[in-house]
């Protein structure tokens, strides 16, 4: 009778599984394995206060020993899953005797893509604990820092460089590169940003090698330019952790595929949760993976309610929901934004400090909105996006609630 | 019963909360974590610390 659950990665959609299981009721053994022997920790921290020095490492614990034990979650860490058989309910881990499960839930995350132009001392990325200690202990020698790629985490990381007084610059192929998320008007707002908070960038060129050692990088760009640098940090995007279930026989398409219920599309007894996770949105009718930690916490709720109720299985539709802080801008995204996607703008980030940017597909129902330094516009949307309430409608609301005499910031 | 707490300090406004659980937890103009209660009868343990756990800064916390 008495059941067991393997839970294969520590980071947070891991951990939250196990919680949200207990939560649930489940009575059965549950067994957290991570290939990091690090307690799980949480990550957002790693390119802000972590990086910066303004918070202390055991403040970004997600899980301490005496809360597994109360928990009863068993954690088996420092050994990295290599394999499962399925028809078998085995997994197979390293340097460890495979574990015998009755269900498996993959929450292996994502890894930083490396870099493409050498892996040397110098040469970082932001994924782990581990990459940010090397990263800040780099960075606290001085110098430059050259950023590679103005994604999340490279702006996060460039914003906590100017914090460290280093001199900043990002470098990104694309001539707006928030325009990948935002489109460009509003993506165009990020790279002021950054330039008034005296990072240097350069957008629209690419990068050609980069030469020197740590210390004295040169970075050379396509167009000719070189940029020296002691420090670079490559932050060019994540790959799922999924080669390891290659030999599984389960699907794996960009991550492991699940259906609607966060099941494996060809075992049921196997879910996924989080970066690593590819399952069918049945509102957007497709197949997404999602990098963002509201997702990998929603997910493994979900997934816990279904493993603890096979009858009555919830379809995962979430609403998107992500933050990035940088230099004095909260930015939060609800829903879907860019794309195809037509905005409106409601105040205005000089004269205000503030804005939001309510985006829709047929200038009628609200598709997603992103919100900086404005805590009630980012609950509006919030709620807006799980109504009926129509982009015109919120739009109204807002410039309401958009203070009357703006004073000048800045 | 169950009790709700809230760090006000550690709280920044991402309002993972107020999605979660509505009814317990609003923002203000500054966007901090306004509690609207804080007793949690036992039926709502589960939703209402699920909520809390959303917390991307562990601001919140449901106590016996």
């Amino acid at each position: 009778m008495n059941t067991t659950t393997v839970i294969v990665g520590s980071s947070i959609g891991g951990v939250r599984t196990a919680q949200s299981l207990r939560l649930e009721g489940y009575e059965g053994d549950i067994v957290i394995v991570g290939a990091e022997r690090a307690l799980p920790y949480d990550k957002p921290p790693l390119s802000k206060s972590i990086l910066s020095g303004n918070a202390e490492e055991s403040s970004i614990l997600l899980l301490t020993r005496e809360q597994a034990e109360e928990a009863k979650i068993q954690l088996l860490l420092g050994h990295a899953a290599t394999g499962i058989d399925v028809a078998g309910s085995l997994l197979y881990l390293q340097d460890h005797e495979p574990l015998n499960f009755d269900n498996l839930v993959i929450a292996t995350g994502a890894s930083a893509r490396p870099s493409p132009w050498g892996q040397r001392p110098g040469i970082h990325v932001l994924r782990s604990l581990d990459d940010c200690r090397k990263l800040r202990a780099d960075l606290l020698k001085g110098g430059g820092l050259a950023v590679i790629g103005a994604g999340f985490i490279g702006a996060e990381a460039a914003a906590t460089g100017r914090t460290l007084g280093l001199e900043v610059t990002v470098i990104d192929p694309l001539p707006i590169p928030m325009s990948r998320i935002f489109n460009a008007e509003i993506g165009q707002l990020f790279g002021e940003l950054h330039r008034n908070n005296g990072v240097t960038t350069i957008f629209g060129t690419g990068v050609e090698a980069i030469e020197g050692e740590q210390g004295s990088f040169s970075v050379r760009l396509t167009n000719g330019q070189t940029v020296q640098a002691a420090t670079v940090l490559v932050g060019i995007g994540a790959v799922p952790n999924d080669a390891w279930l290659d030999s599984s026989g389960l699907l794996v398409d960009n991550g492991v595929v699940l259906d609607e219920f966060c099941r494996a599309v060809d075992a049921p007894n196997v879910y996924g949760v989080g970066d690593v996770a590819r399952w069918r949105h049945q509102k957007h009718g497709a197949d997404i993976r999602i990098e963002h930690w509201t997702n990998a916490v929603e997910q493994a709720s979900c997934v816990a309610h279904n493993i603890t109720h096979p009858d009555s299985p919830r379809e995962y539709t979430p609403v998107e929901y992500v933050w990035s802080d940088q230099h004095d801008w909260k930015i939060q995204v609800v829903g879907r934004v860019g794309g195809n996607a037509d905005h409106v703008l409601i105040g205005d980030p000089e004269l205000h400090g503030k804005f939001a940017a309510l985006y829709t597909t047929d200038g009628v129902e609200l598709y997603g909105a992103a919100i900086v330094n404005w805590p009630k516009a980012l609950l509006a949307c919030r709620h807006g996006m799980g109504s009926e309430i129509g982009v015109q409608e919120l739009r109204d609301k807002l410039e309401l609630l958009l203070e009357p005499q703006p004073t000048a910031a800045l | 019963m169950p009790t709700v707490k809230a760090d006000l300090h550690a709280c920044q406004g991402y309002a993972n909360c107020v999605v979660g659980a509505t009814d317990y937890f609003d923002l203000d103009d500054d966007g901090i974590v306004v509690l609207l209660k804080t007793k949690v009868p036992e039926p709502e343990r589960s939703r209402v610390t699920e909520a809390a756990r959303s917390c991307p800064v562990s601001a919140l916390v449901v106590e016996d």
